[in-house]
């Protein structure tokens, strides 16, 4: 067997991987990777399950662009835990366990995650067996000490928004411990996802989380071409980038707006929410969708941009132009707003960067990891945009960072009208007749979606990872609230705004 | 800001007119709410939203009601934070059996008469999730539903035309 090294990491290379090396590799590299990983040579990029194996995807801490599968089997179900030595890897690990009966040796915590003892199934992607439905006792971590007590919040939230179960352990009005509890929208997407076509799979990734529809789908799609060997046309990867920076435009304005209403500044929402309805409306008009699902497809997209289209996304480029420096400005100015925001919630660069937190959250503490630069998939390479970073790392840089990104995506926007190339819209995807596999990644306006996929030697998906920015940023958000009052954490948590559902998958 | 307020009450406003209540939310809530029930909803609905398991596409669209386009309060519909307040729940998302307990618990929390409102193609049956190990297959599998609002996820436009045809309904008792 040739084997191949990666990084100091010894391994045996899988020819049929594509988008990255990807590398079979025995229980002492596995350990290797893991310490590399804590050390803070690698950051973690996502930590899956696979029948009898595990696969982590690892980059290079200083060189984004550079990563890898490492790929470990476990013919005794179990394989050495990475989470004992870097606690990211906690949850996913958690995951693995409950979909697939895969162990974690030695992990530092094995309680259930995702599965809450109804599904009437244990390990449904690995060797299920039928089980009770009544749920399971959930062991909160204990805190003790003088004065504490404990607010259970959820699953049910007063307001409209996801699932999830928060517990806060208070001394007073001071937040001593958070601990959520997610899984409430588990759905068992990658169940489903076995077998599916690739129409179907696609579908599928656009409901992981539907304010991603659009990241999502790209990221899908991008890594059943990678798979494939083929390359989307240059029209359609306009096409995508337009949809991608329309998409993080609505939800960086609507987030901008729910934040500050979080800190009841109502006024910025009652705007913001019209620069989004607008935005929504501008991509139903080009697209033919608000939320633009069901356009990007493997090999392409599957409708074209008409004149009305570029119209309508120039009108709304300029009323956003128009209207936006003013909220700004009236962000900037209001200090009983930034009374609020400033300051509050602060996640420590070293946490970020030790969770490789991606999107917003990283980037307000210091992370410049943005996938659209780490890799410059096209059309990005040939665009000229900033990533904007701040270090402060509180719910004001937070903001900031989507006020900045919003001004990028507006030019990102221009860029892409002014140069859009004629041409196909979708390359033929045809059969390889061999199986493939195939790994993405693509930056949505969260962080960073990663989709990992294998397909069948007909063609459909054997099986699909997507893992959402959300697992790495959530456990952050109870770090960002200690010492916090229970007052901020809706405007912490908004300032995070992790997905639920993506999550949770 | 006080320039952003003048501006507001000088421009022409955002919000568009009232939409036809929809026919077919009309023809599925056919005689459905009596003379009581009339007098105690008055010309308004207060709705709890629960989120069972949906892709958080229909919470964008549910949010946008309130937008300055829709409005949807000066229809007297209103959302509160507490299902004992409530005469309609909302309910998105196929029903993952991880959330088919809290579900069911707030419906049981609100007073009658109420109505159920299932938002979304995936709250209809299941929708793209259907036949998953960790999904009920919709809300009518686990709760009695009155009235579908079907979409992928539905408009806030669609959205609205639902509420006022349950609106419509029970005023007319």
């Amino acid at each position: 067997m040739t084997q191949r090294d990666w990084r100091g990491i010894s391994g045996r290379p899988v020819e049929r991987h594509h988008g990255a090396p990807r590398l079979e590799v025995d229980a002492e590299n596995w350990l290797a990777a893991a310490s590399a990983l804590s050390s803070g040579r690698f950051s973690l990029l996502g930590l899956w399950g696979d029948g009898g194996a595990v696969h982590m995807a690892v980059h290079v801490q200083d060189e984004p662009g550079d990563m890898a599968v490492l790929s470990l089997a476990c013919p005794d179900g179990a394989f050495p835990s990475v989470g004992r030595l870097h606690a990211p890897a906690i949850r996913l690990e958690r995951a693995i366990r409950d979909l697939f009966g895969l162990v974690p040796e030695d992990a530092p915590d094995l309680r259930p995650w995702l599965d809450h003892g109804r599904w009437g199934v244990r390990h449904p992607l690995g060797r299920a067996e039928p089980a009770a439905a009544d749920g399971d006792d959930y062991r909160f971590l204990p805190a003790e000490g003088e004065g504490l007590h404990v607010i259970p919040v959820g699953p049910v939230h007063a307001g409209i928004i996801e699932p999830g179960h928060f517990r806060f352990t208070v001394n007073g009005e001071t937040v001593v411990r958070l601990e959520a509890r997610l899984g409430y929208t588990h759905k068992g997407v990658e169940g489903l996802m076995r077998g599916a076509s690739l129409d179907r799979a696609v579908r599928l990734a656009g409901h992981v989380s539907g304010d991603s529809a659009v990241a999502y789908a790209l990221a899908f799609a991008r890594a059943a071409e990678a798979a494939l060997g083929l390359d989307a046309p240059a029209r359609a990867h306009h096409l995508r980038a337009l949809m991608a920076e329309t998409e993080r435009l609505a939800n960086h304005l609507g987030d901008i707006g729910a934040i500050c209403n979080d800190a009841a500044f109502s006024l910025m929402l009652a705007h913001c929410g019209v620069l989004r309805e607008r935005t929504l409306r501008a991509a139903e008009s080009a697209f033919g969708h608000r939320l633009m699902r069901g356009r990007i497809v493997p090999g392409g997209v599957t409708a074209d941009l008409a004149g009305e289209g570029v119209a309508a996304i120039r009108a709304l480029v300029a009323e956003i132009r128009a209207q936006f420096p003013a909220l700004v400005a009236l962000y900037d100015n209001t200090t009983s707003l930034q009374d609020r925001t400033v300051a509050t919630g602060v996640l420590k660069p070293e946490l970020a960067r030790r969770f490789a937190a991606g999107g917003p959250v990283g980037r307000a503490s210091g992370r410049s990891f943005d996938a659209r630069k780490a890799f410059a998939y096209a059309p990005y390479g040939r665009l000229a945009f900033s990533v904007p970073v701040f270090e402060e790392g509180d719910v004001n840089a937070r903001i900031w960072v989507r006020v900045r990104e919003v001004e990028a995506s507006l030019s990102l926007i221009e860029q892409l009208l002014g140069s859009l190339p004629e041409g196909p819209l979708d390359a033929r995807v045809a059969p390889v007749n061999e199986p493939r596999e195939g790994i993405a990644i693509v930056e949505g306006f969260r962080g960073d979606v990663l989709v990992w996929l294998r397909l069948g030697a007909d063609g459909d998906v054997e099986r699909c990872h997507l893992r959402d920015p959300s697992w790495f940023q959530w456990p952050l958000l109870e770090a960002a609230v200690e010492g916090n009052i229970v007052a901020d954490f809706p405007l912490c948590n908004k300032s995070f705004n992790c997905s639920y559902s993506g999550h949770d998958l | 800001m006080r320039k952003l307020l003048l501006q507001s009450l000088i421009r022409p406003i955002l919000t568009e007119k009232r939409p036809a209540p929809s026919q077919d939310a009309l023809r599925q809530l056919a005689g459905e709410v009596g003379a009581a029930a009339r007098r105690r909803l008055g010309r308004s609905l207060s709705i709890r939203a629960v989120d069972a398991g949906s892709c958080n596409d229909a919470e964008l669209e549910i949010h946008a009601l309130n937008n300055a386009f829709y409005d949807v309060e000066r229809f007297g519909i209103r959302f509160v934070a507490s299902p004992r307040h409530a005469d309609v729940l909302l309910v998105t998302g196929p029903v993952t059996r991880n959330m088919a307990q809290a579900l069911e618990r707030t419906w049981n929390a609100m007073p009658d008469p109420k109505w159920l409102v299932a938002v979304g193609d995936d709250a209809a049956d299941g929708g793209v999730f259907a036949g998953s190990y960790a999904c009920e297959g919709g809300v009518g599998a686990v709760l009695p539903v009155d009235l579908v609002i079907p979409g992928d996820p539905p408009s806030p436009k669609a959205l609205l035309e639902g509420l006022l045809a349950l609106l419509e309904r029970a005023d007319r008792g």
